[in-house]
């Protein structure tokens, strides 16, 4: 047995006679960028879904190829809870740059493994220590130092499995999975692994504090990230030209649809029924979009904030031309470069504006790896049927980390071209119509595709102003026409946007409205205010731009509404702030801006700390309070990791 | 000054075209530019290229960008979609539709801002990329819808209405192109209507993107003394490269020529570019005499006209996508949603 220092009561708390908590704890690992630990923790994290726990798994990482640091976060949760948990349970040290840290941040009890060089023991003595030798575990399984490298990763997956209860014969599934079915590397995987399983057999103290055991939750469901997804949505959703530009974090979404097309879009003659092109930069990738929508493809592109911005300019011109187009945002930490590899909910305002003059857009904010799927085809049906760039609003959290999901299911709804001319029809028409004419008053008028074989077919399309028969025209009436029917587009738009989720709870008070990955920690935060403190909320799932109805009867039937969101001013509330007019004073923000998801603890705590706030017993602490929230809504500012936590509330 | 054309056939003009119809049905929209503008000259010779040459106009598509010379494609074959994009960008527009429906003829007018200035990196994306679309640019060398400040291919020591002497090097847009590997490179002069339609039906044939370089004087703001793209001032330098003739792939004419005085390329659908030599024996196959040949102009400061570079059998942008026959846009759903096994072989794939 190895030498580790522990705590007597640490040691007690850990050992066999308590009762241990099973499958719900948070593994974090922490390994240098490039040193190939996603493979080892997408392993681990594969074998615990396919011993039926609901788990997720959340990247953290770098804007490096190799050598800074990196983290990965396992969550398994029996009761289906994976949105990110801030504390950590089970931490795995294999980097010495942040080791010291790494321990320090633990909460007293957690179990942690290092590297031996690391010697983390000595850091603290409320944590309870396993130290492996892990380059001399790993020194006979390679001749390979490159090889070796990788192999040590692997081994901590076969000592994290044995200290928690993993099957082994889950994690060579696992791992048949990870390498495709590649013998030889999947042969020397399982060497290092069980290398790992004999040295915590042999050497380590065992521990009964968590354990995974096999349950049935995860029975048929997949596991992919948010990009991927939207990549398989696309494609199952006719989309027909796609261009992009490399970006953290939606460059695999595109490449996704590259390997997905391939693998279902060639026809018998080796000929493909879609085009993809890497543009040069993002204004020549929504340039492309647009000329596509305007020659009849269902067209796409995907990018990240730095992309938006430099796509104004054309979004502006397909909202004043009406050409479809549907546009990723993959949202990482701005202003400007921000943090490139973090999440954040911060391009609200950006998406839903974009570009000068009046503008507004069509947004889906999808919250789940099926959702994605799913507004990947709404996205292209609304483009073409309201002939205007619809953006849809992801984040890195649900872009690139790996969820659990539900099979997504085969579209049978008929797709939606949209309100397109054929040459037939102008016939009947006897080649009388307006391209910018709205015959049928909702703001969406008719168009024609080139090449159309009509005489009366063509118009002109421009960024300039034009009348309802697409003339150049400087008119006042004829602008102020055209930017009115615009609006009236926008309006026709909410009868056709996916609706909110609206959970109302009998007798509820407080209401949240959410999108996107906030969702996953505030379900859970709902949980715990009414497990813990016996409050039932009500929930608001915004899914969609422009606002419906169903938001105002939200915000009008309850006393307080948090909005939370993952920037730092509330974008969205200050929307929904415009929105619903008087009742605005009701509305309060939770704002998490860290770079790291959300988690349900920061809510609650949050929510805890407002109501506390609002109601101090006397009627004049409330009225005043609500005073303040009309003026100045009560933000509170939450911060990573328990001890950096800090909190303002202004 | 030697003719620059190379007389084919009768030399008789056509009123009615194979499609049974008339220069009328390829006009367009009265032209808002300034009397005597080369840019209206142009489009004249567009009409008249795309009428003798029987495109049907239903099946073009024309873009632009900003300026004046974005706003010409109103200016001709009405029957044919159009579109005027933003400054600098009408390459990303034009590639997307050509990929939405590559049966369509592309045809985009730009200027030398839009191009040489804003436009830059997406003109040179697109001629690397050789998506197939014949590219105009409208060159005056100065800004005429901003009121005549410089461009970036005003020549050295060209001068302002106002008096400023340009002293920084033209960029040369055939250079650029032929250095990118652009098929077809050529120049024209808005004052050579005859040379100029040569190059556009040549252009038309061409199964690739074909940069044509126009000198097209700007009479308002650059036709002065000392201006070097006005028209008095390029009829003085223009230098041809050689004699242009043009047959058609449906005309069976032979051209009687001494051995080897002429060059003859054929184009992808079978047409033929009858090139008959002037003063040298110019290879326009050649990246690297038509470099020289180019900076030579520059430095005598001749305005150098011909076809510059040909290399027409390059594969184009679309061939290289390997996509279907049919236009993308318009592939039935049958086509682009893949079977409902394809779902569910992709779901397990993924348990």
């Amino acid at each position: 047995m190895s030498e580790t220092l522990i705590a007597p009561d640490v040691v007690e708390a850990v050992s066999a006679g308590s009762e241990p908590i099973i499958n719900d704890l948070t593994i974090h690992v922490a390994t240098v960028n490039g040193s190939g630990s996603q493979s080892s923790n997408n392993v681990l994290m594969r074998s615990i879904f396919q011993m039926g726990v609901p788990v997720s798994g959340k990247n953290m990482f770098p804007s490096n190829i190799a050598g800074l640091p990196t983290w990965f976060t396992i969550r398994a949760n029996k009761d289906g809870w994976i949105g990110r948990k801030k504390e950590v349970d089970l931490m795995v040290c294999m980097n010495a740059q942040t080791a010291r840290e790494d321990v320090e941040a633990l909460s007293a009890g957690a179990l942690c493994i290092y590297d031996a060089p690391l010697n983390c023991k000595g850091i603290r003595n409320d944590v309870v220590f396993f130290e492996v030798p892990f380059a001399k575990l790993a020194a006979d399984l390679s001749e390979d130092s490159k090889l070796r490298k990788l192999l040590t990763n692997m081994v901590y997956v076969g000592i994290v499995a044995e200290l928690l209860g993993i099957d082994r014969e889950e994690i060579v599934a696992a791992l048949g999975k990870q390498f495709k079915g590649k013998q030889k590397a999947i042969n020397a995987n399982v060497a290092a692994i069980d290398k790992g399983i004999a040295y915590a057999k042999e050497s380590l103290p065992s521990q009964n504090k968590w354990r995974v055991e096999r349950m049935n939750a995860t029975q048929g469901k997949i596991i992919i990230d948010g990009n991927a997804a939207a990549a398989i949505g696309s494609v199952f959703g006719g989309v027909t030209v796609v261009t992009w530009y490399p970006i953290t974090p939606s460059s695999s979404l595109c490449e996704s649809i590259i390997d997905y097309a391939k693998q279902t879009r060639i026809e018998e003659d080796g000929r493909a029924t879609f085009a993809v092109v890497q543009a040069e930069d993002e204004l020549a990738a929504v340039g492309m979009v647009l000329g596509a929508g305007w020659a009849g493809a269902r067209s796409m592109t995907s990018t990240a904030g730095p992309g938006i911005s430099l796509m104004a300019e054309f979004v502006g011109l397909g909202y004043f031309a009406e050409l479809p187009g549907v546009i990723w945002d993959i949202q990482r930490v701005g202003p400007s470069t921000g943090l490139p590899t973090r999440t954040a909910q911060g391009d609200v305002n950006q998406v839903a504006y974009l570009s000068h003059g009046d503008t507004q857009h069509i947004v889906l904010i999808p919250s789940s790896v099926a959702e994605c799927f799913d507004f990947a085809i709404e996205a292209l049906d609304l483009a073409e049927e309201f002939q205007t760039p619809v953006f849809v609003l992801s984040d890195l959290d649900l872009g690139m980390n790996n969820w659990m999901s539900d099979p997504f299911e085969y579209p049978t709804k008929p797709i939606k071209r949209g309100k397109v001319l054929t040459a037939e029809k102008l016939t009947e028409l006897q080649g009388k119509w307006g391209r910018y004419d709205d015959i049928d008053g909702d703001g969406v008028p008719w168009r024609t595709l080139p090449g159309t074989d009509h005489p009366f077919a063509s118009y002109f399309t421009r960024g300039s102003g034009h009348d309802a028969q697409a003339r150049y025209s400087e008119r006042p009436q004829d602008y102020k026409d055209t930017v009115d029917r615009l609006a009236k587009k926008y309006e026709t738009a909410k009868l056709f946007v996916p609706k909110p989720v609206v959970d109302i709870r009998e007798g509820a008070r407080i209401g949240f409205i959410a999108f996107g990955t906030t969702t996953w920690a505030l379900e859970e935060s709902r949980d715990q205010l009414r497990r813990e403190h016996g409050v039932e909320t009500s929930y608001f799932r915004l899914r969609a731009l422009p606002f419906t109805q169903e938001l105002n009867d939200f915000v009008a039937s309850h006393d307080r509404i948090y909005v939370v969101e993952q920037n730092r001013d509330g974008q969205m509330a200050d929307m929904i702030r415009l929105e619903v007019g008087e009742d605005q004073h009701k509305l309060r923000k939770i704002l998490h801006y860290t770079g790291l998801p959300c988690d349900a603890r920061t809510i609650t705590d949050a929510i805890l700390e407002m109501e506390a706030s609002a109601a101090e017993g006397s009627p004049l602490m409330l009225v005043r309070a609500e005073v303040r929230v009309a003026t100045i809504p009560t933000s509170v500012v939450s911060g990573f990791a328990g001890a950096r936590e800090t909190r303002a509330e202004d | 000054m030697a003719e620059s054309t190379l007389k084919i056939g009768t030399g008789e003009a056509i009123k009615e075209n194979r499609l049974g119809l008339k220069p009328a049905d390829y006009q367009g929209g009265k032209s808002t530019l300034c009397a005597a503008c080369g840019h209206d000259a142009v489009s004249n010779q567009i009409v008249r290229a795309f009428f003798e040459m029987s495109v049907k106009a239903e099946k073009v598509a024309k873009f632009s960008g900003i300026g004046c010379s974005s706003k010409t494609p109103a200016y001709f074959l009405q029957r044919s979609h159009g579109f005027n994009s933003v400054h600098g960008r009408m390459p990303a527009v034009a590639t997307g539709a050509m990929l939405a429906n590559h049966t369509l003829k592309a045809i985009g007018v730009s200027g030398d801002g839009d191009t040489a200035s804003i436009g830059l990196g997406q003109f040179m994306h697109m001629v690397r990329r050789n998506v197939p679309i014949i590219y105009i640019i409208e060159n005056n060398g100065v800004y005429g819808l901003t009121k005549g400040q410089f461009s970036a291919t005003a020549d050295e020591g060209s001068k302002l209405k106002t008096g400023v002497i340009n002293e920084m090097p033209p960029m040369d847009l055939c250079g650029l192109a032929v250095e990118l590997g652009c098929g077809f490179v050529a120049r024209g002069f808005a004052g050579d209507p005859k040379q100029m339609v040569n190059i556009l039906k040549a252009a038309i044939a061409h199964d690739g993107m074909s940069v044509i370089d126009v000198i097209s004087p700007c009479v308002t703001f650059n036709n002065h003394e000392g201006s070097t793209k006005g028209y008095t001032y390029s009829k003085e330098h223009q230098e041809l490269l050689h004699q242009i003739g043009f047959v058609p792939e449906y005309e069976e004419i032979t051209v009687d020529y001494e051995p080897g005085t002429v060059r003859e390329v054929t184009l992808h659908d079978g047409s033929r570019i009858v090139l008959k030599k002037l003063e040298e024996d110019y290879d326009p196959s050649d990246p690297v005499q038509a470099l020289q040949r180019l900076h030579r102009a520059t430095e005598a400061g001749e305005m150098l006209t011909g076809l510059v570079h040909l290399r027409p059998e390059k594969k184009n942008f679309i061939q290289m996508l390997n996509v279907v026959d049919e236009p993308l846009g318009q592939l039935p759903l049958s086509r682009t949603r893949p079977s409902r096994e394809a779902l569910e072989k992709i779901m397990q794939d993924l348990m």
